[in-house]
């Protein structure tokens, strides 16, 4: 076991750890926090994502050691005190959920995205990667791909998002 | 069933990593993870030690005295793609990275690890199917198997995985070369010979010894006049691999083809120089012909494995696509 510190939505917690321990079950099942969700496990669905240092990460595919000192970012300490964040009133006005189990990863997701295209990145859906891109949904669309819903919410997420770059 | 331990070291400069997985079989350099940590769950791999290499200083690109840019092993796609002068420069590799996987995985992924990234055949990935590139010697499951997404170009008998790195081709299409540290000291090879071909050895992605780690990638300077693009044809619109994808960057010169480079991924187990093609347009002054002329010579050696027969034409129709669109003017 490893000894490594954590900060998790502005709380500091130490734990001791296996190596093979990954970030989304150091939170979940050591800290308690269960605002990442496991869905595949894989890498492939995004339920999981969290915000490294300000970064938006797939916690099931980084070892909780290697974040040792980390600041981590769930969607549960996106809000200011025990308010909401802007994203998370956009998607309950705008019904970007059903079931709501992939929506914690697309909150996280969604901040980390409008940071990025608020630095001016490019993404696959940029005509001309030297250019600053403007967020139009075709550019929201890729730029939230690796975020799966299976219950279909997408054109209210695209919506919930857009209401809050503009 | 137990799972043996496994040990966990934090690098802190590259020779002590080198010397750490060097001296030990069971030991694996360690970066963004996104790979290497599935396959932990996966159980493809078992290390008994984890050398971490991300906080190594390896994560600055510098331009490189007289033009070019080295890019430190340790910096992520996300950085690579967004950095201005790869972006304004070498268009091809922003496009490429921009291609490859999501947000999410790009923030983490790094430009060593990216290279190094093992395929994603699914009898490689699942441990009940025999996969000489797991298992050497076991023979290849996915032979007469679902073969959608196999090779039709450098496949063997013993393997007929694909690579799956997009960035990779667009390094191929650039002449970029990897610099390595390894136990007997660091060398620089072009990147098209780093990845090897399976022949009889599939379980060997790369030229790469036991304890040698990429420590930069470096692009040479870019030709002023030189015009490059990177276009993927996948199952989805977003967040899947290629099926077929080329880079590809032309220098037109007083209607001529002065230069032209094309790379081709998801059709073969590295990513595959079209040098045929090359050769073909390379001199010429290009026309909507030649550019088919050019497709074929490079498809002339591929082979179908049954159900990816679709990529030969695909393949085709994407060279030509791609070399069309950036000879707009010239074919007009």
């Amino acid at each position: 076991m490893l000894d490594i510190t954590l900060t998790v939505d502005g709380v500091t917690r130490p734990l001791a750890v296996d190596p093979r321990t990954t970030l989304l079950d150091a939170l979940r099942e050591r800290l308690d926090v269960t605002a990442p969700k496991k869905g595949c496990d894989h890498g492939q669905c995004g339920a999981c994502t969290v915000l490294v240092d300000g970064r938006r990460v797939l916690s099931c595919l980084t070892l909780a050691v290697q974040q040792d000192g980390a600041q981590v970012t769930t969607a549960a300490g996106l809000g200011e005190g025990d308010g909401l964040h802007p994203l998370a009133e956009a998607f309950l006005d705008h019904d970007a959920l059903q079931c709501g189990y992939c929506t914690p990863g697309q909150l996280c997701s969604a901040v980390g995205m409008l940071d990025e295209a608020g630095r001016g990145h490019a993404s696959h859906a940029t005509a001309d990667v030297a250019a600053v891109p403007t967020l139009t949904d075709e550019e929201i669309r890729e730029r939230m791909s690796g975020n799966l819903c299976r219950c279909g919410a997408y054109a209210n997420i695209v919506s919930a998002i857009r209401e809050v770059a503009s | 069933m137990s799972t043996p331990a496994m040990a966990y070291e934090r690098a802190t400069d590259v020779d002590a990593a080198v010397a750490a997985v060097a001296g030990r079989p069971g030991a694996r350099f360690l970066a963004g993870g996104t790979n290497l940590v599935d396959h932990l769950k996966l159980g493809l791999l078992d290390p008994d030690l984890l050398v971490d290499v991300t906080r190594l200083p390896l994560r600055e690109i510098e331009d490189v005295p007289g033009g070019g840019l080295r890019i430190g092993a340790g910096v992520t796609n996300a950085d690579l793609a967004a950095d201005p002068r790869v972006r304004a420069s070498y268009p091809v590799l922003a496009e490429a990275l921009l291609a490859g996987a999501s947000g999410q995985l790009r923030n983490v992924a790094t430009t060593g690890g990216n290279l190094l990234q093992r395929t994603r055949c699914p009898y490689f990935q699942d441990v009940t199917m025999a996969c000489g590139k797991r298992d050497p010697g076991a023979g290849c499951s996915a032979i007469g198997g679902v073969t959608r997404g196999h090779a039709i170009l450098g496949a063997s008998e013993h393997c007929i995985a694909t690579h799956p790195s997009d960035m990779a081709v667009g390094l191929a299409a650039l002449d970029a070369t990897v610099e390595t540290a390894g136990p007997g000291g660091g060398r620089t090879l072009p990147l098209t010979e780093l990845h090897r071909l399976p022949g009889d050895e599939p379980e060997r992605d790369t030229v790469l010894e036991h304890g040698e780690l990429i420590v930069a990638v470096t692009l040479p300077p870019p030709s002023p006049t030189a015009r490059s693009a990177y276009r993927k044809v996948r199952d989805r619109a977003s967040y899947a691999f290629a099926l077929v994808s080329v880079a590809a960057a032309v220098d037109v010169r007083d209607g001529v083809l002065h230069d032209v480079r094309i790379a081709l991924g998801g059709v073969a187990p590295k990513p595959w120089r079209a040098e045929q093609a090359e050769a073909v347009l390379r001199g010429a002054v290009p026309t909507a012909a030649r550019l088919g002329e050019a497709a074929d010579a490079e498809l002339a050696a591929a082979t179908a494995q049954g159900e990816n027969a679709f990529k030969i034409p695909l393949a085709r129709a994407t060279i030509v696509a791609v070399l069309r669109d950036l000879l707009t003017e010239e074919l007009a």
